[in-house]
């Protein structure tokens, strides 16, 4: 066995890479789309809206895909959610609005609302056109810090009202995790800025990228410069492991070798073992295992530490990882990563089981060779680029009221940086409800 | 297993399924295949006099619902295009090879008792079964006077087909036009004429859809559109009624009648025949799926009438009419409510929002421990069925007939200002 671990990049032909990281799940027909549409029963008081965190007419939007209505459709759901376009294709709809559709009660047949979504929502980005009109410039200036789906949000949603938004972002690229986070297969084709032009062609809206807060610029900086602030900073800290060889060449965090396939323009140049283990049963882990694989990985196992029903990502995506040929192994921890020469060679597990109700890793073990571990235990929300103690923190995120209104006055915080799922569509909720409250807190304290 | 020989107005066929006369037969090509598909029989498409209609391009309209097509068939074609020798001598062929099959022919010429005293013979000389009168078609050749331009007019269903009876030995149908305010005047006009039968619904006068880019009723023709017959599962309850009516109307009791109106399945069929026809005829279904339908319809309303004890079609024709009355023979005591199965339920609503926005507020919309719940109040509810109808789940919501005790017509009711022995 030769003793150096296998790692390399360009491990298939352009033409294969460009295959496999295309859209994974093309668009529907307009055909497709009318017969699933006439599926909606257009349900009173629809399950489906209110497991939608954004809270999307859906029936409303279906309707009008029925009666071939698609600007009335797209404005339905972008009013709610102006994100809607990334929403319909990496929302885990099976526990959301399509868990909830009657059809899946009924027949376990939801109808496709998140294709449908997509189909009206594309339609609209075609057209290149704003469906939303601005109001008249009020004069107030609102700071966002970070780019992703919680500050385009709220950075739409006050330039709606007249408000000049400047959103900064640490990275070179605004969009956040859907920029960097998300499988590529899933916001193909750049989606993500087209998205961004999209949201940001209502005007007043300014991005500054490479811009981080606590490097280049500080809160109270921008409490003085801007009549509020909203900060959608994410979770920029990885969760260890916490075991021997965690720091071995060839241990690498999930989400920065997820990162790294999305900034590459084809994939060809991002390294991958022959060997992959995956650590961790979130999304992140799904979507690192599946690009691993579609990358030319041969052997490929998640491994996590409970069982599937407990997994955070969801069965739906379970069964994708599996049919990429994902091995996944439930019940192990992992207990110490050895190889040559500082580099990965294998991972050793301890099986667990469930005591009690919790679990207890005490069984036995197992050891699976690998050239690559990828970590993706969590992530974890940094307080260290708001200034010390300016803001109270709760749990490990930044404290909101249901309006997204920090201990701070005038200063706002959603998305992955403050309590509750960490989903998109949970944080277009956040920075659209937060917009709400500083529209309302800047427009009723006039004068203050 | 039922014998679905039927015994027609002195005309057999194998089983009561016949093609109605329109394009699927037109040609002997068409119907040797509609016949080796196991139609009962054939009407064959309209012959008129020479020299044949010029027919336009462009000629068949569709109303499609929520996905279904062809709900509804909107036409504007006229009777044949082609000469009248070329339909004869294919009628003739045909009739020699399948003797056992009805072989109906339709015919429509102008209101002059020579034309028809002329084309009677030619007809006969094929060996048809019979003739089929077209007083129906709304479309075209009313415009010639011909068709429903008769239909509509009694005297002259009555006089045309008293000019025919006296000219031929062939069993006669007339068939009718629904585009009239009371069927039994068209129905009784053709029994005093000596019709041997009738048939009906013929097409419905109608514009199926508009092209809103051309702004034109469909089919568009060279930028304008015509009204059209429309014809298809979309007219069925309004042929039911008219065949109900004559089947249950002591005037016409008793006239044999061929049904029609969007008949697709073998169910379409056993309805038509307990509210009075002896046979059907298709066409819209047919032209939707092919010929072989005819396969299911035979096999299926074999199986209903073994279900049933139902041993020939003279046992089926006419068992609902006796059920058939108007209104005020219904009796008001009779109370039914609506049952919803909460196991069933799969929580869409649909039945709450129609009874509350469009009915009697009686489906109460409650959450129990955060879960929707419908429920009726049957203090509130009037027994109308809506929310049974519009309920997607099967057998959700039923209607439970209450115990009523004695009958209550309005002949009888209290409310009746004319009521009974006032």
């Amino acid at each position: 066995m030769d003793p150096r671990p296998d790692i390399a990049a360009n491990r298939l032909s352009p033409e294969c890479l460009a295959i496999r990281f295309a859209d994974a799940h093309p668009p529907l027909t307009g055909g497709q789309a009318a017969i699933e549409a006439d599926r909606c029963y257009f349900c009173y008081d629809a399950p489906c809206v209110e497991a939608c965190p954004t809270g999307i007419d859906i029936p409303g939007f279906i309707r009008g895909i029925a009666t071939g209505n698609l600007a009335g459709a797209a404005r339905t759901i972008l009013e709610s959610n102006i994100l809607g376009g990334s929403c319909a294709r990496v929302c885990p709809t099976e526990i959301l609005c399509e868990g909830a559709c009657v059809r899946t009660a009924q027949e376990e047949k939801p109808v496709v609302i998140g294709a449908l979504q997509r189909h009206a929502t594309d339609w609209q980005m075609d057209e290149g056109t704003q469906p939303f009109p601005r109001a008249a410039e009020t004069g107030r200036r609102i700071a966002i810090v970070g780019a992703g789906p919680a500050g385009l949000a709220c950075a739409h949603r006050l330039a709606l009202h007249g408000h000049t938004v400047t959103i900064l972002d640490a990275r070179p690229r605004p969009g956040g995790l859907n920029e960097y986070g998300i499988a590529a297969y899933k916001l193909p084709d750049d989606f993500a800025q087209h998205e961004i032009d999209f949201i940001t062609a209502i005007g007043g809206i300014t991005i500054q990228t490479d811009r981080m807060l606590g490097r280049d610029i500080t809160l109270a900086e921008l409490e003085t410069t801007y009549d509020a602030v909203f900060l959608a900073i994410g979770q920029a800290g990885v969760r260890a492991l916490g075991i021997a060889g965690e720091e071995r060449d060839g241990v690498l965090n999930a989400v920065d070798f997820i990162a790294g396939l999305r900034a590459s323009s084809t994939g060809a140049d991002v390294p991958v073992g022959r060997r992959v283990v995956v650590i961790g049963g979130g999304n992140t882990a799904i979507d690192a295992a599946v690009q691993a694989r579609r990358l030319g990985a041969e052997e490929v196992t998640l491994v996590y530490r409970r069982g599937a029903e407990t997994m955070s990502a969801t069965k739906v995506e379970q069964a994708w990882a599996q049919t990429n040929g994902v091995a996944i192994r439930y019940w192990a921890a992992p207990l110490r990563i050895d190889g040559p020469d500082g580099a990965v060679g294998s991972i050793t597990f301890t099986r667990g089981r469930l005591l009690d109700g919790r679990p207890v890793h005490d069984q036995d073990t197992f050891t699976l060779e690998a050239d690559m571990v990828l970590k993706a235990v969590g992530q974890l929300f940094l307080p260290d680029p708001l200034d010390r103690g300016a803001i109270a923190i709760e749990n490990g995120r930044i404290r909101v009221d249901a309006h997204g209104r920090t201990t701070r006055r005038l200063v706002y915080a959603g998305g992955d940086c403050t309590p509750g799922a960490d989903l998109t569509v949970v944080a277009v909720r956040e920075g659209r409800d937060a917009a709400e409250a500083i529209h309302a807190d800047l427009t009723t304290a006039t004068g203050a | 297993m039922a014998d679905l020989r039927s015994h027609f107005a002195g005309i057999r066929s194998p089983n009561p399924f016949w093609l109605a006369s329109a394009p699927p037969t037109d040609k002997e090509y068409n119907v040797r295949r509609a016949l080796e598909a196991g139609w009962g029989g054939v009407v064959w498409k309209t012959l008129g006099e020479d020299p044949p209609v010029v027919n336009v391009s462009s000629r068949y309209g569709a109303f499609n619902y929520n996905g279904n097509r062809l709900v509804g068939l909107n036409n504007i074609e006229l009777i044949t295009d082609r000469p009248l020798a070329v339909n004869l001598a294919e009628i003739k062929s045909v009739k020699r090879d399948y003797p056992d099959r009805a072989i109906v022919v339709s015919l429509m010429v102008p209101c002059v008792e020579e034309s028809w005293k002329r084309i009677l013979p030619l007809v006969e000389e094929t060996g048809a079964d019979g003739i089929e009168l077209n007083f129906g078609c709304p479309h075209g050749m009313s415009e010639r006077n011909m068709g429903s331009a008769v239909g509509q007019v009694p005297e002259y269903v009555e006089m045309v087909t008293r000019w025919v009876k006296q000219n031929t030995s062939m069993p006669t149908i007339v068939k009718l036009t629904p585009n009239i305010t009371d069927i039994m005047q068209p129905a009784t006009a053709a029994l005093r004429g000596g019709a041997d039968a009738v048939s009906l619904i013929n097409t419905i006068q109608s514009v199926v859809a508009v092209d809103l880019d051309a702004m034109a009723p469909m089919p568009v023709v060279g930028g304008l559109g015509t009204h059209g017959g429309y014809c298809g599962p979309a007219v069925k309850p309004i042929a039911l009624r008219m065949v109900g009516e004559i089947a249950r109307n002591p005037a016409t009791r008793g006239l044999p009648i061929s049904g029609i109106g969007g008949i697709s399945t073998w169910r379409d069929a056993a309805e038509f025949l307990v509210m009075g026809a002896g046979t059907l005829q298709v066409c819209t279904a047919a032209m939707h799926y092919g010929f072989r339908i005819v396969e299911d319809m035979i096999d299926g309303l074999s199986h209903w009438m073994d279900q049933k004890g139902f041993a020939t079609i003279d046992d089926v024709t006419g068992r609902a009419i006796p059920n058939f009355v108007n209104w005020n023979q219904l009796n008001l005591k009779f109370k039914t409510l609506a049952s919803i199965d909460q196991d069933a339920c799969i929580k869409c609503g649909l039945c709450h929002i129609a009874c509350e926005d469009t009915s009697h507020q009686a489906i109460a919309k409650l959450r129990v421990d955060g879960t929707r719940r419908y429920e009726v109040i049957d203090e509130e509810c009037v027994g109308c069925n809506l929310c049974a109808h519009v309920c997607p789940v099967d057998d959700c919501i039923t209607m439970v007939p209450q115990p009523v005790e004695g009958v209550l017509t309005w002949p009888q009711h209290p409310n009746n200002p004319a009521r009974v022995g006032k």
